[in-house]
């Protein structure tokens, strides 16, 4: 820890962000935003196939997912992550397509379970070998279907991504 | 007066309730047309889930093809391995020894009481009761934490095999289940403070969704949703397959059959179940938990690592498949949602010929437009809740 | 309201054996009965596909054999194995007096129409509905005969034996046409 009260009595707590106590913070605007977006993902609620129940199990009391601030939302254009959860079909496509275009930006996706992965044990005419195919996935959590822990583990990856990126929210690309 | 009239026209309304709802259970879509708020009719589209299961089938012998039946009606899943693998024994011709019914019959009860808890936890949460899905899902998570303790696996089970069951229940499992069904009654009873007797219950599922008894049967309705017009339909009762000629249990009916009827029956179906899970314990027989029928079942693992002829059977079971006579075969089983058949078509190779299943939850979704019909928008949420239908099911 | 709890004894209506019921099946229409078959004590009842309606009025209204539910109604594809290629299977339960028949309607592949059997059970709807998506075979009278697990433009019949599992080399338009917006659209993704 880098005590520097020669001169101005700032003390660095970790690496890129110093305190001049009691309540003065100076940091990067990257590390404030990051953290304020990680700190409360709220996801639509787009359950297909089984993986549905074991992300409910994983929203409901025993493995909550509140206190991570992960609160499921209805409508896609107040939330900034999708979980898709199950098989993924051609006639469902367009409209999973439809609804990942109307959330606004930043968003994320993850692919939860085999089916969304890779297709998973269905390989047959009528099912889209892995929703990668027309949506960029940022977490992929295989199983079948994964444990509530297991997705959990993939959100904390999610959050991990995030805490590494750099001028996302600025207009310039 | 044309001219007041012309003034007030109104059109009717047309809304889609889109694959994705937080209140449909899955992917289904229904076109509404409305006038004002009552509903004039509906249109169910379903098909967004179907993964052609019953084409894998064709392609797969009869030992790979028993994981895909546990992905149909993903919430109770032992109901849907039983249904398969009695109907592929009858085809056999074999019968499982005494102890795997029981343990059969146990676990398809505690997967009919964990699908109800399911039914209940979103039923309740579509209407607005929102604490009773925070309450069924502490006794779900008991269940599964059971089902785990037995087979690995919490939801996507694959433990009733065809000729038994995959591996033998402990002790430890027994007294803790044992447990459970001392403590279940209460935990009922938790559900029903909270609703049953409740003003906003009462008013939102009673004269909801009436169907009469013959009509019932005519739209080929099965299970609870049929016991709640007053049929005494249970092919558990008719027709009774592993061990449930031996346990003592009661059926459910209605009188009215509407919403209100149906919830109390699949309520009632929860002591009872509770019931025959008590007995199955008290009852259980000692003794191999496999047919002994080599032609037909997989041998035991120990043995394919010792014994050369076991690890050739073993082989040629798994690559080519069984030599099943040639015939067909229909058997229907009592999952939660109600009558599940299987149709086998064999033409004497170790994979079926045709494959199909009779999902109760695609006859049910077929009856939408009936029920709903002349009521409010809000009362097709609590049809769709009260018809208990999986997409999985029904597009399979 | 009143929810009753029935213990359900032994049926004291009359259950027939089902060789009985295919006899008087024959009985009644004897031009038409195929074959009748038995496997593993279950009879199948081979019949011609012409006057299904009225066989299945018959065993619907029969007050023996009062066969009011209609368990399943599928179709199967005999390609190469026997003539005619295709047969429509209605499995049929009786719940007052608990016997099970099924009949079997053969569609050759020249002439794939059968009349449809919704005028006798209304639940037989969409199970013909699955048959046509299915297989191809078209249900005459039906009030609604459209896809229903496919998407309505999809080609072809997939539980056909002809059609490969992994499905036909020509992709479904509508899925194309969201891999090229998916396309389209990656030039204004973050990171892309």
């Amino acid at each position: 820890m880098l005590i520097d009260t020669s001169t101005t009595g700032l003390v660095e707590v970790e690496e890129g962000t110093k305190i001049l106590p009691p309540n003065v913070i100076i940091t990067t605007l990257d590390k404030v935003i990051n953290w304020s977006r990680l700190s409360s993902i709220w996801p639509t609620t787009f359950g297909l196939a089984c993986c549905a129940i074991e992300m409910m199990a994983a929203g409901a009391a025993h493995y909550d997912f509140d206190r991570f601030g992960i609160i499921f939302r209805g409508s896609p254009r107040q939330s900034d992550c999708i979980i898709i959860a199950g098989t993924v079909t051609k006639k469902m496509a367009p409209v999973i397509r439809r609804v990942y275009d109307q959330i606004p930006e930043p968003r994320y996706v993850v692919a939860m379970g085999s089916c969304a992965c890779t297709g998973g044990v269905f390989r047959t005419y009528s099912v889209v070998q892995g929703c990668d195919a027309f949506l960029p996935v940022d977490v992929y959590v295989p199983g079948c279907p994964p444990r509530p822990e297991a997705l959990m583990e993939g959100m904390i990856k999610l959050q991990e991504k995030m805490r590494k990126e750099q001028a996302r929210w600025s207009p310039w690309r | 007066m044309g001219q007041v009239e012309k003034i007030l026209e109104t059109r009717e309304l047309n809304v889609n309730m889109g694959p994705q709802h937080p209140a449909t259970h899955g992917v289904l879509r229904l076109v509404l047309d409305i006038d004002g708020e009552t509903v004039v009719k509906v249109t169910p589209y379903v098909g967004y889930l179907h993964r052609g299961i019953e084409k894998l089938g064709e392609n797969l012998t009869y030992f790979q093809a028993l994981p895909l039946t546990d992905r149909m009606d993903y919430i109770a899943s032992m109901t849907n391995n039983i249904g398969y693998v009695n109907a592929v024994e009858r085809l056999f011709g074999i019968e499982a020894p005494e102890r795997a019914k029981f343990i059969r019959t146990m676990v398809g009860e505690m997967a009919r009481i964990s699908s109800h808890l399911l039914w209940i936890a979103t039923h309740a949460l579509d209407i607005g009761a929102m604490t009773v899905f925070l309450y069924a899902f502490r006794e779900r998570e008991w269940l599964l934490g059971l089902f785990e303790m037995i087979c690995g696996a919490r939801l996507t089970v694959t433990y009733p095999r065809i000729g038994g069951v995959r591996n033998d229940v402990s002790q430890e499992f027994l007294d803790s289940l044992y447990k459970f069904t001392d403590e279940f009654p209460s935990r009922i009873l938790d559900y029903e403070t909270l609703i049953d007797q409740n003003r906003i219950w009462l008013k939102r599922t009673k004269g909801i969704g009436v169907i009469s008894a013959e009509e019932a049967i005519n739209w080929g309705l099965t299970g609870p949703t049929l016991r709640g017009s007053g049929v005494l339909y249970d092919v558990r009762k008719h027709t009774p397959y592993d061990a449930y000629d031996k346990v003592d249990f009661d059926v459910p009916i209605g009188t009215e059959g509407d919403t209100y009827d149906r919830y109390r029956c699949r309520m009632l179906e929860f002591r009872q179940s509770n019931r025959i899970i008590r007995q199955c314990i008290e009852k259980l027989p000692n003794g191999p938990i496999m047919a002994d029928a080599p032609k037909f079942t997989l041998p035991p693992k120990d043995y394919i690592l010792k014994d050369m002829e076991h690890l050739i059977s073993q082989f040629i079971l798994i690559t080519k498949g069984p030599a099943v006579p040639e015939g067909e075969i229909y058997v229907a089983t009592e999952v939660p949602k109600g009558e599940l058949g299987f149709y086998f078509v064999s033409d004497g190779s170790g994979r079926p010929y045709r494959m199909r299943v009779r999902a109760p939850s695609f006859v049910h979704a077929s009856v939408l437009p009936r029920l709903c019909v002349g009521h409010l928008v809000a009362d097709v949420i609590a049809n769709i809740g009260t018809i208990d239908i999986v997409l999985g099911e029904c597009d399979r | 309201m009143a929810v009753v709890l029935e213990r359900i004894g032994p049926s004291h209506y009359k259950k027939m054996e089902p060789l009985e019921i295919a006899e008087k099946i024959k009985e009644r229409f004897p031009l038409e009965v195929v074959e009748v078959t038995s496997f593993r004590d279950q009879v199948s009842v081979t019949v011609k596909k012409d006057r299904i309606v009225d066989i299945c009025r018959y065993l619907h209204d029969d007050p023996d054999l009062d066969f009011d539910h209609l368990r399943d109604l599928c179709g199967v594809d005999y390609l190469g194995k026997k003539e005619p290629r295709f047969e429509v299977v209605y499995h049929l339960y009786s719940i007052r007096h608990r016997h099970m028949i099924r009949l079997k309607a053969q569609v050759p592949e020249n002439d794939l129409r059968i009349n449809s059997v919704t005028s006798v059970w209304v639940g037989a709807n969409w199970h013909e509905r699955e048959c046509f998506d299915m297989f191809g075979i078209v249900f005459k009278g039906h009030p609604d005969l459209r896809r229903i697990l496919m998407p309505e433009d999809w080609e072809g019949h997939p539980l056909r034996k002809d059609y490969p599992l992994k499905g036909p080399e020509k992709e479904w338009p509508g899925f194309i046409e969201v891999i090229e917006k998916a396309k389209e659209f990656r030039e204004f993704e973050w990171g892309a």
